[in-house]
């Protein structure tokens, strides 16, 4: 069975999620629960930092769509940091570097949510 | 020529999903693909697994999914037989990638991927089985 973790940090008013692990079509429900408890939380700001996720499927991107809009709506955005590369090339397959801020370094990533107007459409790696 | 074939049956549940990943990376790391091709068939093969639990069985676990690996000189073949409901590829749209975030639960990414990491993507339907066939061939570049 796959395995996977979120644990969270905050760091400059952004909640920021670590995933561990495989993200498919099994696991991707507990990403979900994630977010949804973060943005239940009353946190816009959410940073997703995969250094040490593995492994990602359709079903993992999937929820990732299916929450930047709300997040969006509510002044604030879905950030992406750190991922591999096999991980990042599958968000590059789906056209995801338009949709979100993928950066490659948390820190960078942090710094992006300073800046006034988050544009969706400038990523970066 | 010479051809080895590999089998796994598991039943028709995203708990399983795993093994089907690590079945099929063994035998394409052993059959000499490289580690970024092996990487585009776990996903082509995940991604019509996944397809199968949720769509031709309707998230019906008590059935079963067959994963048989052909390889031959020339190329790595991953057929994945089901007893659910067809999938008609006539009726696939390819996602508009601009326009995914409007639509809570975007469909056809996993098709997408699919055919983005493999080199052929053939469905069939015989006497009350589907079957959808995955092909790399050797010597090409992988795209993940």
């Amino acid at each position: 069975m796959s395995t996977f973790s979120v644990s969270f940090r905050d760091a400059n008013g952004v909640r920021i999620l670590d995933l561990h692990g495989e993200l498919d079509a099994h696991t991707a429900s507990d990403l979900e629960e994630s977010i949804q408890q973060c943005h239940a939380e009353g946190n816009v700001n959410l940073l997703i930092n995969g250094t040490d996720l593995d492994y990602i499927s359709s079903a993992g991107l999937g929820v990732f769509m299916a929450y930047v809009e709300e997040i969006r709506d509510d002044g604030g955005d879905i950030k992406i940091a750190g991922l591999q590369s096999k991980v990042y090339n599958v968000f590059d397959l789906l056209g995801f570097p338009v949709l979100f801020d993928i950066c490659e370094t948390e820190e960078e990533a942090l710094a992006r949510f300073e800046e006034p107007a988050p544009d969706a459409g400038n990523a970066s790696s | 020529m010479s051809e080895t074939t590999h089998t796994l049956t598991i039943p028709s549940s995203t708990r399983y999903l795993h093994d089907v990943r690590r079945f099929v990376a063994e035998h394409a790391l052993d059959a000499g693909f490289a580690q970024p091709t092996v990487n585009a068939i776990k996903i082509a093969v995940d991604e019509a697994c996944t397809n199968i639990i949720k769509h031709a069985y309707d998230g019906d676990t008590s059935q079963e999914v067959e994963v048989q690996i052909t390889i031959t000189e020339g190329h790595l073949q991953v057929c994945l037989r089901d007893e659910g409901e067809p999938f008609d590829p006539s009726t696939y749209q390819e996602p508009d990638l601009t326009r995914l975030t409007e639509r809570r639960r975007p469909g056809g990414l996993g098709v997408h991927l699919m055919r983005r990491c493999m080199d052929e993507v053939h469905y069939r339907t015989d006497q009350g089985f589907n079957e959808v066939c995955l092909t790399k061939h050797r010597n090409r570049d992988s795209v993940v």
